[in-house]
């Protein structure tokens, strides 16, 4: 049973074009910054808008295919996560996730029953009778996540799941949801914005930007090779499209790159900020990439400063505060930077 | 001066301007007499009691006659109105009909009409020989005008829209996602609607509900119109008290201060609810 879609769906100027496929047990998270389309397709899936064209089944069951077939929300089988939860707030907890039981005909002590063990899966049997309201972030998103899943669907949505809650119990909810998901047998989707998320969540990450598929591949994998800088400025690598003759890239933008690994045609090159040097003045010796930059602006991380700068390419680079001290940088300054060929990854465009 | 200094010294100047409250006089004057307006003649109502006679007066059959009579149909009526007025509400709130705004504007027609009006209108379609009542007549035997049906009808008539109004306001308010979500747990419309939609829009429907029941209890043109005074039957409290203005001031002025008195434990018991449930 693998979950097929090919979405098609225009709403005024925007235009959704994506189509995926999630096996059983599978984790897919769909990436992609505000407005790419991610919760356009969610709503898709879950039956709260249909595709303009092209279709949505699960395995030999058609649920939606212009103009021959809508299958409405109440009649698919899909648990959603909302981005705000949205749980019932005039009923307790226990009554919230047997909610979906009671809908679908299962009898009242059965499905409270049910209910309450879901709610022990989700470690919050002592707030049964509890309101919604009286619940914090990271317990709404617990519930929201037993009533998704206690009506055993063969797909599950999660829309943004843990953009609501605070930092410290993100991380605690983040590794919760991943063993929740590593035992639910059905579909997964997960929409986010967060490459953490993805990364951590998802057997595989489908990134959309303006509508369309950008990429695709497991989180190692877009981890190591971005392919727009959307998705590079995500996993925090330098990402420059070019042609590469020999080991020499001529880059879209200007400039030009020496890599270790000759290649030829469109390529990809990308490097961590950590393996930019920079320099007073233009370095002599091993780097032979070097170039000269002005900085734009100093950005203070943990326990490095992150600085972009201009330049023919422009570059981001990851040094010590003590650099930033001892070459006095400021915005304006000139500087020269310095990559090692064997830093750069290269892979066909 | 710092700034501190002067952002502290213009605080202390309009804290004491507020204090002092400095409202002009050409606002004052008719602020006050406009207050004096609304509240004198309730005033005068309870001054004028005749509070010697006054229980003797309350139990006196006729205003007992009168005041169920005023609160069964006042009830029904809101039944009536809660019955049909809630989907009403909803069809305007959430459907995608085609002239929706025509359709609300006709909805909130018999708020603004004079209730004679209506009481004309009613007794054209709905009596015996109207356009509706001819058959009600012929095929059931069923004729409302002059009986306490017409009672109960003319007031749903008159105090349907403030229903239809109030729940409308708040099914607008709801967010349609907590349907969405509902409907993605397999909720059927039908089930949606009663264990989603109405609990959260409960204080509109209770707002309104009230409003409604307050205009029925309180209305008299559309009654007096399409039902008669007929006591025991169709003699409601307005009307009961209009007929003792003339033969019986007291019975007035008591029949008076009971309405005045309902009007006020309503106003009480929306007093909260106002806000949350109609804004």
């Amino acid at each position: 049973m693998t979950l097929h879609a090919d979405l098609h769906i225009a709403r005024g100027s925007f235009q959704l074009d994506l189509s995926l496929s999630i096996a059983p047990g599978e984790v897919v998270a769909l990436l992609g910054p505000n407005g790419a389309g991610k919760t356009t397709a969610l709503r898709a899936l879950a039956g709260l808008l249909p595709v303009t064209s092209g279709f949505v089944r699960l395995d030999d069951t058609v649920w939606d295919e212009p103009p021959r077939l809508f299958v409405p929300a109440e009649e698919r089988f899909a648990g959603v996560v909302f981005q705000d939860y949205l749980l019932f707030n005039h009923m307790s907890a226990l009554d919230n996730v047997a909610f979906g039981l009671r809908a679908q005909g299962v009898a009242r002590p059965v499905a409270r029953a049910r209910a309450g063990e879901w709610l022990a899966k989700v470690g919050l049997s002592s707030f049964a009778g509890t309101r919604p309201r009286s619940l914090s972030g990271g317990q709404a998103q617990r519930v929201a996540l037993a009533r998704a899943l206690a009506t055993e669907p063969a797909l599950l949505l999660l829309d943004e799941p843990l953009a609501a809650l605070d930092a410290s119990t993100r991380l605690a909810i983040r590794s919760e949801l991943a063993r929740h998901l590593g035992e639910y047998p059905g579909h997964t989707l997960l929409v986010t914005h967060d490459p953490l998320d993805a990364m951590v969540l998802a057997d595989r990450i489908v990134i959309i930007e303006d509508g369309a598929l950008v990429q695709e591949g497991p989180p190692a994998e877009v981890a190591r090779r971005p392919r727009t800088g959307y998705v590079a400025n995500l996993v925090g690598l330098n990402l420059y499209r070019g042609t590469a003759s020999g080991t020499t890239v001529t880059l879209e933008g200007g400039g030009t790159l020496t890599v270790a690994e000759p290649a030829s045609g469109a390529v990809y090159v990308a490097f961590p900020p950590t393996a930019v040097s920079l320099h007073p003045s233009a370095p002599s010796g091993s780097p032979r990439n070097s170039w000269p930059v002005t900085i734009v602006d100093l950005e203070q991380h943990a326990h490095t400063v992150r600085v972009r700068l201009a330049g023919l390419p422009p570059v981001r680079s990851d040094i010590t505060p003590a650099v930033v001290a001892e070459l006095d940088l400021r915005p304006g300054t000139e500087l020269w930077a310095a990559v090692k060929a064997t830093e750069a990854v290269t892979y066909p465009a | 001066m710092s700034a501190t200094e002067r952002s502290e010294q213009f605080n202390t100047a309009t804290r004491r301007g507020r204090r002092r409250g400095r409202l002009p006089v050409v606002l004052a004057v008719p602020a006050l007499l406009g207050l004096a307006f609304l509240v004198v003649p309730l005033a005068g109502l309870i001054v004028k009691a005749p509070w010697s006679t006054l229980f003797e007066q309350l139990f006196r059959p006729a205003v007992g006659q009168a005041l169920t009579l005023s609160l069964v149909c006042a009830s029904l009526a809101t039944v009536l109105c809660l019955v049909f007025g809630i989907p009403l509400a909803w069809l305007l709130a959430r459907s995608d009909l085609p002239g929706r705004g025509v359709l609300r504007a006709l909805v909130t027609v018999p708020l603004v009409l004079p209730p004679v009006v209506g009481g004309v209108a009613l007794l054209l379609v709905l009596g015996r020989r109207g356009l509706v009542g001819q058959y009600l007549d012929q095929w059931f035997g069923v004729s409302l005008p002059f009986t306490t049906g017409g009672v109960i009808v003319a007031e749903a008539f008159v105090a349907m829209p403030f229903l239809v109004i109030a729940v409308e306001g708040a099914l607008r308010a709801a967010d349609p996602r907590y349907e969405e979500a509902a409907a993605t747990l397999g909720a059927s419309r039908w089930l949606t609607f009663r264990r989603v939609t109405l609990p959260s829009i409960a204080p509109g429907v209770v707002a309104g509900t009230v409003l409604c029941w307050a205009r029925a209890l309180g209305e008299f043109g559309a009654t007096i119109t399409f039902a008669g005074n007929f006591p025991g039957r169709t003699t409601t409290m307005p009307l009961a008290v209009y007929l003792a203005l003339e033969t019986d001031p007291g019975a007035a002025i008591v029949l008076s201060l009971v309405l005045l008195m309902v009007s006020v434990v309503v106003l009480v018991s929306l007093r909260d609810r106002w806000i949350s449930g109609l804004s």
